[in-house]
């Protein structure tokens, strides 16, 4: 699916969202898409906030990485859109 | 997770865009270009949150800068610049984001282009390359409508003056009497003119609305830049970032 209106953001954006379910910053990791295979850093990818929740996209091949709802007191993760993560684990020592 | 933040200056920086400089007990030093979520709670407990560009330089004394443009239709930001005083609280969340940020051990020349309020997290890079003593080449390409809509005008000028920057500016609706290029929107010639030739091996940050971010990587893209050296922060169609 292609955005011709450039309603997307990037997915640095995402980095508070993704604050409240991983400890640490998830948006510098590099993720494999399952539908495309390309590795890029989060950050790179197309994010969505105007739905209930925040979708995130391949900035590749546009199919769904990362999908996030939080209703209440409850959240919901799919990451099924990605094979990996791939974390810089030194940056997060003190 | 969420701090409070209490408002002990304003400063108004155009006619729509206003500076709060937030003190933060228990706040974690920033990095140049990070950002934070504010979070109002109307009394009936229906609360919006909203993300916002750090515009000072990283430091220990829990001081943070926001720069934040009043949009027409906006939900939070013509509360915080028309009705937030000194002395008012906030709730934040933050400093969020390692990726569109600039170190001070990064050594490279860096290139700056910056669509309207988008200049707002490259000020902090610039702020925090000066307060660092940084010897790295900055050069800030600023788009803008027209000149009372720049952001940090005499602090830039002072810069270029003093040579910690080279600064460019574009307009796109409105440009002084004298100036060479008509107004209209970034293009090749601009791009080629105005910021470090891509053999320099620059790192780029591009912030902005979608659309000129867009323009904006493609047509440094295009001069030779290599997209994993080019870095963007969008604030989506309206400006307001959610």
């Amino acid at each position: 699916m292609s955005s011709p209106i450039y309603d997307y953001l990037d997915g640095n954006a995402a980095a508070g969202e993704l604050s409240k379910i991983f400890a640490v910053d998830v948006t510098v990791a590099e993720g494999q898409c399952a539908h495309c295979g390309t590795t890029k850093r989060f950050a790179e990818a197309h994010l969505y906030m105007q739905c209930p929740g925040v979708v995130a996209r391949c900035a590749v091949c546009e199919q769904i990485l990362l999908r996030l709802v939080t209703v209440r007191d409850r959240a919901l993760l799919d990451l099924s859109g990605m094979t990996y993560f791939s974390l810089d684990t030194s940056q997060f020592k003190q | 997770m969420w701090h409070v933040g209490k408002v002990i200056a304003l400063h108004d920086e155009t006619a729509t865009a206003r500076t709060i400089t937030l003190e933060v007990a228990d706040w974690p030093a920033h990095v140049a270009g990070q950002h934070v979520d504010v979070r109002l709670t109307a009394p009936d407990g229906y609360s919006a949150v909203r993300s916002y560009s750090i515009a000072s330089a990283p430091n220990s004394e829990g001081r943070v800068d926001l720069t934040v443009e009043r949009l027409p239709n906006g939900e939070v930001s013509p509360y915080l610049t028309q009705e937030l005083t000194v002395g008012d609280r906030l709730e934040l969340r933050g400093p969020i984001g390692g990726w569109f940020v600039w170190r001070t051990d990064q050594t490279e020349p860096i290139q700056l282009v910056a669509g309207g309020s988008g200049i707002v997290p490259l000020m902090s890079m610039i702020r925090s390359r000066k307060a660092a003593g940084s010897a790295a080449p900055f050069r800030l390409l600023y788009s803008v409508r027209e000149p009372a809509a720049v952001f940090y005008r005499d602090e830039l000028r002072a810069l270029t003056e003093n040579e910690y920057l080279s600064l460019t500016y574009a307009y796109t609706r409105v440009a002084p009497a004298d100036w060479p290029r008509p107004p209209g929107r970034i293009d090749t010639t601009l791009i080629t003119n105005a910021t470090w030739p891509s053999n320099f091996g620059p790192t780029c940050y591009v912030c902005g609305p979608t659309s000129f971010v867009e323009i904006a990587t493609s047509l440094l893209i295009a001069s030779g830049h290599s997209p994993e050296r080019i870095r963007t922060e969008r604030f989506g169609p309206t400006g307001d970032r959610k």
